[in-house]
């Protein structure tokens, strides 16, 4: 039965192919565009780290002193050094790390030194983000205590450096310093680059990752926001009044999840009790999904790109409706025919709908084909994140449902017309 | 032309006459909203930064280790940028309006004992030399004198010892910053205040001078403080020369910047333009979207009215035979589809308003747009009749020769 009705929606689009191929384009035109925003909304607030964002938390305070106090005021996003090493001191997560971005030249063996980007960090970095590494291993915890003049670098850094091979033992020079490069890092993309999303949302890692304590102790310069509300000659000393550090900690069950807020809130107790500040402070957990949407990290033109896109969907389904109406209903003398010889209404109905289903998938196929041209021209954007778009296998097969639910929608109401032709009627006029 | 027989005609295809007036509706909606985006960024992307801005082009060096005497470097490097051919002015800037690269803002207020900032300002520093090179244009008073300069490291530190005398007590200000500040006042002489109770007296105005980032707090809402900077201090060197020469220019700028000490990094090496250019870079793309949207959702519509027309023509062969035998010219069938369609046009249309409307207040809600202004209404309207009307005019010419026989013949 489906069999025939497909048959006969394939004669009925070839019977009038310029209307067939304007439906088939509209339909295309709405679905491609709908797909490439789609995709890049998919890519933009998907969760980089699946398999622990909901163990890994932002850790936020407001401890500032009370002329700078003011209730209703936001979070601040860092913490000032002092904060951020009593709360490493305690370790009450399962891991937990104050990491800074930084930058430095680093001087190659042979040719002209090269500025690169940095994260100054702890040894908990590495576990905790999953950070795979191809040679070495990670620094430890002694190397923080020690300000150990050790670091990790990037393979590309690696690549451009060493040509690849395994450089564990080899100096890093940075300015008149070295540093020991203990691991490289394997392949290694976080995008959104949500543990800090400050220096660029999105991006490649860093180049050279070494201890926050050891990049004190070098004087290393820190990028980022620096928010200071007093003044400090130094604003990387350990008592400066400047947040700039990322906290992150690692909370492997929900008890653990209230036991630290609980121990945030005392935290911030004892600090009013040693007479710091006076007002209530605030404390602030988010874990990685949270925090994403909390900084906003799809950016508004991509919303307002994503819902025009709808919008035009919107438009050629309307058009795709209008125009099914018309061809169902200019073969109303054949839908008579078919009715008077035995056809049910249902019958009838169905083959309408298949009719708009081929219509849809073609319209899909070739939909397809306009997204990934869309995708080819989104990652021309000179945007951050341009280049991190692509299609996956969900985001291809939603293109056909999509393409096929959306057809099939426009289909519903020409068809319903459709077999509510009066056979009589219909024959008679002819 | 008689309406009556065209609505009657139309009260009969009820379902597909609407689904055309919902389209031309949603399609008006959108256009007109578009072309309001699109006038918004081009706006913004107009900005006037207060600047030579065709003169200039920036400099920035990374240090490798420890650099022993920044000022004196700077100094040096100065002088012998000074020497370039085409070179007209040098100077050093910690940053440029619409840019990015780091900046620098603070909380000013007008009262010391104030609790909320009056406005958070963009604080320019560089040196001598510094707003002339720039191009800023001083409407009042005067630019910085050389005794009034204070290093910044100088000023850094007697900030730490809270010595108020250690730091500038002179600071000049864009005009729509003093108009904000004392509405309808002179500027000059007055005094304002920077985070802890720093006072700055006002002894200049410049016309305007853009901030580099947030333009949200205010684009004009710059201060330009006379503290001297150094190549190391991640402040970039600016050079001023005639728009023919940037390039050659930047070229020589450089080498002669790595001959003086090849243990620099040139972090940024760009005309003025291409900083700018890169700023608005968002938002040129963003216009260039919403135009291709446009040109998509005319000519979607424009076939689905083609579409609906020939089948209509179609369907109506008869109908038309039967006018044409009964004396109709070829003149009154065009006109009748015309017609037609001007009507399902202008239906759509008085949608279209409602909901453009509908959409704007969306959009106002959720990205701080202003309020559509009245005069996309009417154009949106013209656009569409006259797409309607393009669009039509195929499936009319066919109905209008449609020949007077087709009434006598049976199908």
């Amino acid at each position: 039965m489906y069999g025939y009705y497909l048959d006969l929606a394939l004669r009925s689009l070839r019977r009038n192919k310029v209307l067939t191929a304007l439906m088939v384009l509209t339909i295309a035109l709405g679905i491609g565009t709908s797909m490439t925003t789609l995709t890049v909304m998919h890519v933009l607030s998907g969760d980089p780290i699946p398999q622990k964002s909901a163990q890994l938390f932002r850790v936020r305070m407001n401890v500032f002193p009370d002329d700078r106090f003011r209730a209703g005021d936001d979070v601040p996003d860092n913490l000032a050094r002092r904060d951020a090493e009593a709360l490493l001191h305690d370790t009450r997560g399962d891991r937990q790390v104050a990491m800074s971005a930084g930058s430095m030249a680093v001087t190659p063996v042979q040719g002209d030194p090269q500025w690169v980007q940095a994260r100054y960090t702890g040894a908990g970095f590495f576990p905790m983000f999953d950070v795979p590494l191809r040679y070495g291993h990670a620094w430890g915890p002694d190397d923080d205590a020690n300000r150990a003049r050790v670091a990790v670098i990037s393979s590309a850094l690696n690549e451009q450096l060493f040509g690849g091979k395994d450089s564990v033992g080899q100096t890093l020079k940075v300015g008149d310093q070295g540093l020991r490069i203990v691991g490289v890092l394997g392949e290694w993309d976080m995008n959104p680059r949500f543990y800090d999303l400050s220096n660029g949302q999105f991006g490649d890692s860093e180049d050279v990752f070494m201890p926050l304590s050891t990049a004190e102790d070098m004087k290393l310069s820190a990028s980022g926001n620096m928010w200071c509300w007093g003044n400090s000659n130094d604003m990387q000393a350990a008592d400066a009044p400047c947040l700039w550090l990322q906290y992150w900690v690692q909370l492997d069950t929900p008890a653990k999840v209230s036991a630290y807020r609980q121990y945030l809130g005392n935290y911030i107790a004892l600090q009013q009790q040693a007479g710091r500040f006076h007002h209530s402070g605030q404390a602030d957990l988010r874990d990685v999904m949270q925090w994403l949407d909390f900084k906003g990290v799809v950016p508004s033109d991509v919303r307002l790109q994503m819902w025009l896109a709808l919008g035009f969907l919107g438009i050629c389904l309307l058009n795709t409706v209008g125009l099914l109406l018309a061809k169902f209903l200019r073969r109303s003398g054949e839908l008579g025919v078919r009715r008077a010889l035995g056809a049910s209404r249902r019958a009838i109905f169905l083959q309408c709908l298949i009719e708009a289903g081929v219509v849809g998938l073609v319209g899909g196929v070739f939909g397809l084909a306009l997204a990934g041209l869309g995708m080819l021209l989104v990652r021309h954007q000179p945007t951050d994140y341009a280049a991190f778009i692509h299609m996956d296998l969900r985001m291809l097969l939603g293109t056909f449902v999509l393409a096929l639910t959306s057809s099939l929608l426009a289909g519903l109401l020409p068809a319903w017309r459709a077999m509510q032709v009066a056979p009589a009627a219909a024959i008679k006029s002819n | 032309m008689e309406l009556r027989p065209i609505l009657s005609t139309l009260r009969r295809h009820k379902t597909t006459a609407w689904l055309l007036i919902l389209e031309i509706a949603l399609t008006c909606a959108i256009v007109c909203n578009a072309v309001f985006l699109i006038g918004q960024r081009l706006q913004r992307m107009d900005l006037p930064s207060g600047i030579a801005e065709h003169e200039l082009v920036q400099i920035q060096l990374g240090h490798v280790g420890k650099n022993v005497d920044a000022k004196a470097q700077t100094e040096a490097d100065l002088a012998a940028l000074r020497q370039i051919a085409g070179v007209r002015q040098v100077a050093v800037a910690n940053q440029l309006p619409f840019s990015f690269g780091s900046d620098s803002n603070g909380s000013l207020m007008l009262d010391p004992r104030q609790q909320q900032k009056t406005a958070q300002v963009a604080e320019f520093m560089g040196g001598p030399g510094l707003l002339p090179t720039l191009g800023a244009q001083l409407v009042a008073g005067r630019d910085f004198q050389p005794g009034e300069y204070v290093d910044f490291d100088a000023a850094v530190q007697a900030l730490h010892d809270g010595d108020a005398r250690g730091l500038p007590q002179e600071i000049i200000l864009t005009r729509g910053l003093a108009k904000r500040l004392w509405p309808g006042q002179d500027a000059l002489g007055k005094t304002v205040y920077f985070g802890n109770n720093l006072p700055f007296r006002v002894i200049g105005v410049v016309a305007s001078l853009a901030r580099p980032k947030q333009l949200e707090q205010g684009v004009q809402y710059s201060t330009v403080l006379p503290i001297s900077m150094t190549a190391a201090d991640g402040s970039s060197y600016i050079l001023r020369t005639s728009p023919q020469e940037r390039g050659a220019v930047l070229k020589a700028a450089v080498a002669k910047l790595k001959q003086l000490d090849p243990n620099r990094v040139v972090l940024v090496k760009r005309t003025y333009d291409a900083a700018r250019r890169e700023y608005f870079a968002d938002d040129r793309a963003m216009a260039g979207i919403l135009v291709g949207v446009i040109v998509a959702l005319l000519t979607v519509t424009a076939l689905g009215i083609v579409g609906l027309a020939s089948f209509w023509v179609g369907q109506r062969r008869r109908t038309i035979g039967v006018r044409r035998a009964l004396g109709a010219t070829r003149g009154d069938i065009l006109r009748y589809f015309q017609t037609e369609n001007f009507l399902l046009a202008s239906f759509g249309i008085a949608l279209g308003m409602v909901l453009a409307y509908g959409l704007n207040l969306f959009l106002m809600l959720h990205y701080e747009l202003p309020r559509l202004p009245g005069i996309y209404l009417p154009v949106g309207a013209l656009v569409l009749w006259g797409i309607g009307q393009l669009a039509v005019l195929g499936p009319a010419l066919r109905a209008s020769n449609v020949p007077p026989v087709v009434a006598t013949r049976s199908v």
